[in-house]
């Protein structure tokens, strides 16, 4: 882990990016107007709340949990019970404000599971939460008259009088609302890393034997992690609620947990915005991807473990160590070799591509159409012609991608050293 | 042996719980056994490596498949002998060029990286054989009745299974406590730094390590398979149930995975075939629970329903009084 | 070889800071420690020595609270620890250093330390106060850093120390918190001459007016720092004394010293 390890952190003026990144929010729906880009920014601003919230107990807490769907899911479901009662007229509660219902039950759930999951840490605790969250999972499928069974809890959003003309049924209305949320929500959860129960968790994090002889109660420690994190994850159910007017069983599912496990960790879990940048390649692999191809979950579990394999510090850890090459004014050493390894890892990943979309094609589409559109081009996956080319390509691409890869390794490694060779002469001074 | 028999109500009623029992008792073991082919792998790999295979159960929904493809050009007998090693050396392969790089990143990205394979190995095994069942069917030298219980027969195959487990059983049994190898793995259940200080070729035991345990899964879904469905969520099912195994018998004990195994394959297997209810059980003292009374969806509540959740309840029992498991020494 | 010989008077008051009584442990059926009685008073540094495998450390480990005792009691400040969690023991005042070096390996210099101070200024499980905001934790920790001489390397990554900044920083954590009783473990493990004099010294400063107790090997550490010195072999002290008399005491010769140290 040493390469991570070294790194100093980038130093910006954080009013500058907290109110870029504010701007940033405000503006994205008027440059892409259409609505399956509205769609898909909402789902990516849910999916941020929720992978920062895994973040706290993950990245900021070490703790590996394969349930956290269960805080979201959970407070998903009272939200949008909450959400019929207002239409039932039976309370009122303005529907911006229906977020903070699944957050709240999202942490009273956090506060009973959180009790038992806390008693152990490390690889026990991830099965048990793995436990928990299939228990959960059995038991919304038990009680259909709360949960609805196998067709879960419907509502309608547009409920009330329109407070100032925002009814929230425009999708771009819905939008603002989770940015809002969204935001504020980040804001919220980075103060808490700056917090002395947000810093001792981190403590508790890298060696909780240390920390428990220095005062504190590493199971209350984590105790506490949990039920925030629990919060958050309900705040994201909520907003899950709003957006889809639908929470079923599979809010809660070991696939959810797991997906946000997959957001997060590619994302880079050492970095606060980490999660942000997992949380939107997600959603662009499981919304926009799979508008193209069934293969997007295969895709998305390759990337995942070669994420695991290759860059253990995600897509942040990536592109900080790339800035920290232009910030020591090395980055022209290695436009060559990067341009070179890329367009070779083109070629080869051009080749799975083909590979794996006739293979999807011939098991599962058959029965859709003849070809399959790679890249535009129509493939017909019986025939030998398009194996033999995909073969080829595939040839060629790795073989591309083996030499370029050494002597793009060379060049980063050469890089690299210089680097440290600066930053030991300017402690030495 | 069929018995022509009249018996009175009272004894019919006997019989008809004898019945129950006997073939639950049964069935109960095999599934039991069944779980434990699963855990006692994960164990050994856990115990050796330190790492928790999470794609323990895919290696399990492998074998069932191989074995189905096997079976198909060769015939079952084969297939049992061979789908098992080649799941040992498809993990083998993944121990080798896989795992290997990431341990030294720690348990944790181990962790995640079985996360990572068993995902992948879902997607591929749809790829090849769809997504739909396949009928990987029982051979029909095994496909008879065993023996019948008053009127349940109780199927040759099950039988089967459970002598296929035992075997293995006695296999794992002689080989730890028989061979050199064996008293090393004993040594490290308990002592896992042990493993580290073996001298020569950790490697190449860490990768055989992965590949036995991998093949045992695999030979569980051979036998497993074609007993219950063959499809690709059998492995998502089955892989829960064993985490919660292992837990509950306490991480790294041989011998609690297998009395943790035999509960919860029993438990389930009971409650499934018995229909009792708080609502039941109040009214037969008298006391009526109505359909408008609060919370009565929870006292309506078939023991049979809530079977799935059984195993899980039992792990936060487990937890909440006794932490270490039922026979635990050692955390991870 | 530098001798620093012991200059501070005997301790003022004769209270007993930590006090074992019968102390016993059994690891499955071996017993490791076979019945400790100790006597530390306020305000010495007491040296705890032995062979190895006494069970030096292992005593550290009942005291801190690591390790449960099997029998006996464990007092500090005349009130019973025995059986309690560490943290509740570190609550009471009693703060220990590791011989392995145990830091927050991916927090910086300056976030060690003041994660050592959070509890005992009373911040404790807080969420709503600012870190940055906290001046009498950021007024400890930047006095701490000046004590061990770490402040130059105070945005440091703890794990990018070097090994005797790392030692320094142990005992920075050990001290952060204020305890009265510190228990230092082999302190010097791994230093060659010149970082152990350094560290001596440092230790000397940082524990001025607190109760020491230190395990060591370095007997010229051992001589130059303690006031009472008690020898431990096979789980039990045979002999508890000021340097001089411990250096005389035929038992401890015999059992531990041999006749290389008496040349010395």
């Amino acid at each position: 882990m040493s390469r991570t390890l070294r790194f100093a952190p980038y130093n910006v003026g954080r009013w500058l990016v907290w109110g870029l990144t504010a701007i940033l929010f405000a503006i994205l729906p008027l440059v892409f107007t259409k609505g399956f880009a509205i769609t898909l920014l909402s789902q990516m601003g849910i999916m941020i709340v929720f992978a920062l919230s895994y973040n706290m107990i993950f990245g900021q807490g070490g703790m590996l949990s394969f349930g956290h769907a269960v805080y979201s899911g959970l407070g998903a479901f009272f939200a949008i019970h909450a959400m019929n009662w207002v239409g039932d007229g039976l309370v009122w509660i303005p529907i911006s404000l229906i977020p903070l219902v699944g957050g709240v039950f999202g942490a009273v759930f956090g506060v009973i599971f959180g009790y038992v999951t806390t008693k152990k840490s490390g690889v026990p605790f991830a099965m048990i939460t793995l436990g928990i969250g299939e228990m959960v999972f059995a038991a919304v499928l038990m009680f259909p008259g709360f949960f609805g069974g196998e067709g879960g809890i419907s509502t309608d959003r547009v409920v009330g009088e329109p407070f100032l003309g925002i009814s929230y049924g425009p999708a771009v209305q819905v939008y603002y609302l989770i940015a809002v949320w969204c935001f504020v929500s980040m804001l919220a959860m980075f103060a808490f890393s700056r917090t002395p129960l947000g810093r001792i968790s981190n403590a508790v994090r890298d060696n909780p034997e240390r920390a428990e002889f220095i005062g504190y109660n590493t199971q209350r420690v984590r105790f506490l992690v949990v039920v925030a994190s629990a919060f958050f994850a309900g705040i994201a159910g909520g907003l899950s609620a709003i957006n889809f007017e639908i929470v079923t069983a599979e809010n809660v599912s070991a696939l959810r947990s797991g997906g946000v496990l997959l957001a997060t960790f590619i994302g880079g879990a050492m970095f606060f915005f980490g999660p942000v940048l997992g949380a939107v390649i997600f959603i662009y692999f499981a919304v926009a991807l799979s508008e193209f191809t069934d293969a997007w979950q295969f895709y998305l579990g390759v990337f995942f473990v070669l994420t695991v394999m290759y860059a253990p510090g995600g897509v942040a850890s990536l592109i900080l160590m790339n800035l920290r090459v232009a910030r020591f004014g090395l980055f022209n050493r290695l436009w060559t070799p990067y341009a070179k390894v890329l367009a070779a890892s083109a070629v080869l990943l051009a080749g799975v591509i083909m590979v794996v979309e006739m293979s999807y094609h011939l098991t599962l589409g058959m029965s859709m159409s003849d070809t399959v559109s790679v890249f535009g081009i129509d493939l017909d996956a019986r025939g030998a012609m398009a194996w033999i080319a995909a073969a080829l390509i595939l040839a060629a691409g790795g073989w591309l991608f083996s030499l370029t890869r050494r002597h793009f390794m060379d060049a980063w490694g050469g890089v690299q050293t210089m680097i440290e060779d600066r930053i030991k002469r300017e402690q030495g001074a | 042996m069929h018995r022509a028999w009249s018996p009175q109500a009272p004894c019919r009623r006997v019989a008809r719980i004898v019945e129950f029992f006997v073939i639950s008792l049964l069935n109960g073991l095999s599934y039991g056994l069944l779980l434990f082919m699963l855990a006692s792998g994960l164990t050994l790999i856990f115990s050796m490596m330190g790492v928790l295979n999470f794609a323990h159960a895919s290696f399990y929904m492998i074998g069932a498949y191989f074995a189905y493809q096997i079976s198909t050009w060769i015939g079952f007998w084969p297939a049992l002998f061979v789908a098992p090693v080649l799941v040992g050396v498809l993990g083998a392969i993944v121990e080798r060029y896989g795992l290997r790089r990431v341990h030294k990143w720690g348990h944790v990205p181990e962790l995640l990286f079985t996360f990572g394979i068993s995902y992948i190995i879902v997607e591929l095994v749809q790829i090849i054989w769809g997504r739909a069942a396949v009928p990987y069917r029982v051979p029909p030298e095994l496909s008879g009745t065993l023996f019948t219980v008053f009127s349940t027969n109780f199927p040759a195959y099950r039988g089967f299974m459970m002598l296929i487990a035992l075997l293995m059983l006695l296999a794992i049994w002689l080989m730890l406590t028989r061979t050199r190898i064996g008293l090393v793995i004993q040594a490290s259940l308990t002592h896992p730094e042990m493993a580290e200080s073996l001298g020569h070729n950790v490697p190449r035991v860490f990768m055989l390590t992965f590949g036995g345990g991998t093949a045992l899964a695999g030979l569980a879904g051979v036998i497993g398979g074609n007993a219950y469905v063959t499809e690709p969520s059998m492995a998502a099912l089955l892989g829960a149930i064993i985490f919660v195994v292992v837990v509950v018998g306490g991480m790294g004990s041989l011998a609690g995975a297998f009395i943790a195994s035999l509960l919860i394959g029993l438990m389930q297997t009971f409650a499934i075939g018995l229909d009792w209810s708080l609502a039941a059980f109040l009214d037969g003292l008298g006391v009526r629970v109505s359909a408008d009374m609060p919370l009565y969806s929870v006292w309506s509540l078939k023991l049979s329903q809530i079977a799935p959740v059984l195993p899980y309840l039992l792990l936060v029992l487990v937890l909440i009084f006794r932490p270490r498991g039922l026979m635990g020494t050692r955390e991870s | 070889m530098a001798e620093h010989e012991s200059t501070a008077m005997p301790p003022v008051s004769g209270a007993t800071a930590l006090k074992l009584t019968d102390v016993r442990k059994h690891f499955g059926k071996t017993e490791i420690i076979r019945g400790v009685t100790l006597d530390v008073r306020k305000g010495e540094r007491h040296a705890i020595i032995g062979p190895n495998g006494a069970g030096k450390s292992t005593l550290f480990n009942l005291i801190s609270g690591r390790f449960p005792v099997t029998a006996g009691r464990i007092e500090l400040d005349g009130r019973d620890i025995t059986g309690l969690a560490p943290f509740e023991i570190n609550r009471r005042g009693l703060s220990r250093s590791f011989q392995i070096t145990n830091i927050f390996h991916r927090l910086s210099v300056y976030e060690n330390i003041r994660c050592a101070t959070l509890y005992a200024l009373g911040y404790r499980y807080s969420f709503w106060h600012r870190l940055s905001k906290l001046a009498d934790a950021a007024e400890r920790t930047e006095h701490i850093l000046q004590r061990i001489g770490l402040q130059h390397r105070r945005d440091a990554l703890a794990g990018l120390l070097t090994y005797a900044e790392q030692r320094a920083l142990e005992i920075g954590i050990t001290i952060a918190s204020g305890a009265e009783v510190i228990l230092l473990d082999e302190p010097t493990a791994g230093m060659s001459r010149s970082e152990s004099d350094h560290a001596v010294e440092l230790i000397m400063r940082v524990t001025e007016g607190k109760t020491l107790v230190m395990v060591e090997h370095d007997m010229s550490v051992v001589f130059g720092l303690a006031h009472r010195i008690s020898v431990v072999v096979y789980g039990q002290v045979i002999a508890t004394d000021v340097p001089a008399s411990i250096k005389s005491n035929r038992a401890v010769q015999e059992a531990y010293l041999g006749t290389t140290f008496a040349d010395a």
